[in-house]
């Protein structure tokens, strides 16, 4: 495997991160280290076999839909880096 | 012995008949604390105020008769599990100021059962390490000598053990979180059967694979944590609708009738000698106490650290995707567009070993690469998984070492994050087929650090890793054995 620092940057944007060249740099030698340990799963037939998504078994895990107490809205806002007491603010978005 | 080095059954009992209160054993361990603190940094988050607060709660409820199994006994809980009120980082910056507005179950389940809860303690950010380096806060040191690593990532929780700095502790596991500290540190850790406990409220890293699980002191401290914090959770839709057992049943003498396979891939070339001499020492006392050996084969153990390098930073790639900054942790305050404030406050809040991993997983899942990384890795999984159904056929438990060397010194590997993956191979697998594995201690290194042998079983088969690890408890003998360096 060959990885590009285009490559890099591309995967960043989609992960929402900046990097620096230095940073780029790195990760390029990283994850061309860890794709060529990888590619050793190439070595396996894995043709028709399923696969897991769950370490145990399990059928869909439903419940009545009751109305239940919940988390109240000032708890919920207490984090909020910024917060109106109603709402969650966040930069113009349009 | 002080009762900061004693266990929680041993403090029980004299709790339960008065010899001690439990203001007394909290105030020991805040004193301990005090006294080596500096040198094992285990603790993010302190609050002996409200340890006292709950200490004399607990002498109230042991004077009426209403106490809990752990009541009175202080605890220490990883960053990753949310405590209402109480300061949850993760070992990030991104989170160095969250306050969670709920307790997680296991620490509903462990307040109820009367336990004190001494703070948080500290891990690799979001759990994604082996050494504990990754925590934003400074790394934790092995209690046994602070030059070297404790493990990771619940490296707080076994170090916080093994220094008496508390009695016991709650980790998580995702490919080895809680074994392979417990095993450096030389306390007794369990990963559960994937299900068998809640992950209500613990901060996911990767869902499909963590799993919350005590670090004690000894077996029976372990199975006494297994009995509080065991059982079905609503609040988490994979916890399985199964009754736990009074794990302390498991706690028997003599293992005859016990099939013990022996996994040959477990003992690769590479593999430390002394750790190797320890594990087969142990294995004769497992012999000796009655069980049955036979060697046997996982073909497909030389794959799990590929498997795994997909699947959890896959997994964690799309759970860090909610810091956002916009409704916890934190935020880039200088950002006028809602994309760049996404973007810079990630990029500040996020250590480098978290960004490489949300840089694989999100290389893995991107267009065009989906069909040959994870799902690729997803179906190796199954033949992993498959690997485990045959042996369990032929025998009860798998016995090998934890890690294939004893803790390295700090910083060493700091620099090759793939040598430090790859020293996860004998743990991981046990998560990708979500099987419960157990570390005990089972000798020293020349150095005289810890070295621990691990004890698989199939799902929900505690009970039986329980009873070969008590026995090779009894046999050895080093279980009552501390640092004595601090």
């Amino acid at each position: 495997m060959k990885i590009t620092p285009e490559e890099i940057l591309h995967v960043a944007n989609l992960a929402r991160l900046h990097m620096s060249q230095e940073e780029v740099g790195a990760m390029v030698r990283h994850l061309d280290d860890i794709l060529t340990y990888v590619a050793k799963l190439n070595e396996l037939d894995t043709e028709g076999i399923i696969p897991t998504t769950h370490a145990i078994s399990m059928v869909n895990a439903f419940r009545e839909d009751e109305v239940k107490p919940s988390l109240d809205r000032v708890k919920a806002l207490a984090n909020g880096p910024d917060q109106n007491g109603e709402s969650f603010v966040v930069p113009r978005v349009i | 012995m002080a009762l900061h080095a004693l266990t929680i059954h041993e403090l029980r009992e004299m709790l339960a008949n008065g010899q001690v209160s439990a203001v007394e054993v909290t105030r020991d361990v805040l004193d301990r604390i005090e006294k080596v603190e500096d040198k094992v940094k285990a603790y993010i988050t302190l609050d002996p105020e409200l340890a006292l607060q709950q200490a004399e709660t607990a002498d109230k409820k042991l004077k009426d008769g209403t106490g809990g199994a752990l009541c009175g006994i202080p605890v220490s809980v990883k960053d990753v599990l949310c405590t209402d009120g109480m300061r949850t980082t993760c070992g990030s910056r991104i989170l160095e100021n969250f306050v969670p507005p709920y307790d997680a179950t296991t620490v509903v389940k462990l307040k109820q059962a009367g336990a004190v809860l001494i703070g948080k303690v500290s891990m690799d950010e979001f759990a994604m390490g082996s050494t504990s380096e990754h925590c934003a806060f400074g790394p934790p040191k092995n209690p046994w000598n602070t030059e070297y690593i404790c493990g990771g990532s619940s490296g707080g929780s076994a170090a916080s053990v093994a220094a008496g700095e508390c009695i016991a502790s709650l980790g998580t596991d995702t490919g080895g979180s809680i074994r392979q500290p417990a095993s450096h540190c030389g306390v007794v850790g369990l990963k559960p059967t994937y299900g068998r406990v809640s992950r209500y409220g613990l901060v996911a890293f990767a869902s499909s694979l963590d799993q919350v699980g005590p670090l004690t002191k000894d077996v029976t401290d372990c199975a006494q944590m297994m009995n509080v914090i065991s059982g079905y959770d609503a609040n988490d839709s994979t916890s399985v609708p199964q009754e736990a057992p009074d794990f302390r049943n498991a706690l028997t003498e003599g293992l005859r009738g016990m099939k013990i396979g022996i996994p040959k891939e477990y003992f690769l070339e590479g593999l430390d000698p002394e750790v190797e001499k320890n594990v087969l020492k142990g294995i004769d006392l497992l012999r000796e106490a009655g069980a049955e050996t036979v060697e046997v084969s996982l073909p497909h153990t030389d794959y799990c650290v590929a498997v795994y390098y997909l699947i959890a930073p896959a997994e964690a790639s799309s759970n860090l995707a909610r810091y956002d900054g916009v409704r916890y942790g934190l935020r880039d305050k200088t950002s006028d567009a809602l994309v760049d404030m996404y973007r810079n406050s990630r990029s500040q809040g996020f250590g480098d070993e978290v960004k490489r991993r949300i840089i694989i997983g999100t290389y893995a899942l991107s267009s065009g690469y989906y069909d040959a990384y994870y799902k690729k890795a997803s179906q190796v999984r199954t033949l992993i998984t498959e690997d485990y159904r045959k042996v369990f056929e032929r025998c009860d438990v798998l016995v090998s070492p934890v890690n294939p060397t004893p803790a390295w010194k700090l910083a060493e590997k700091i620099d090759d994050p793939m040598s430090v993956y790859l020293s996860d191979i004998l743990t991981i697998s046990a998560n990708l087929a979500g099987i419960p594995g157990i570390s005990v201690p089972c000798g020293f290194s020349g150095e005289g650090l810890p070295i621990g042998l691990q004890i698989q079983g199939a799902h929900f088969q505690e009970e039986k890793l329980l009873s070969a690890a008590f026995n090779l408890e009894q046999r050895l003998n080093i279980s009552h054995l501390r640092p004595d360096n601090l």
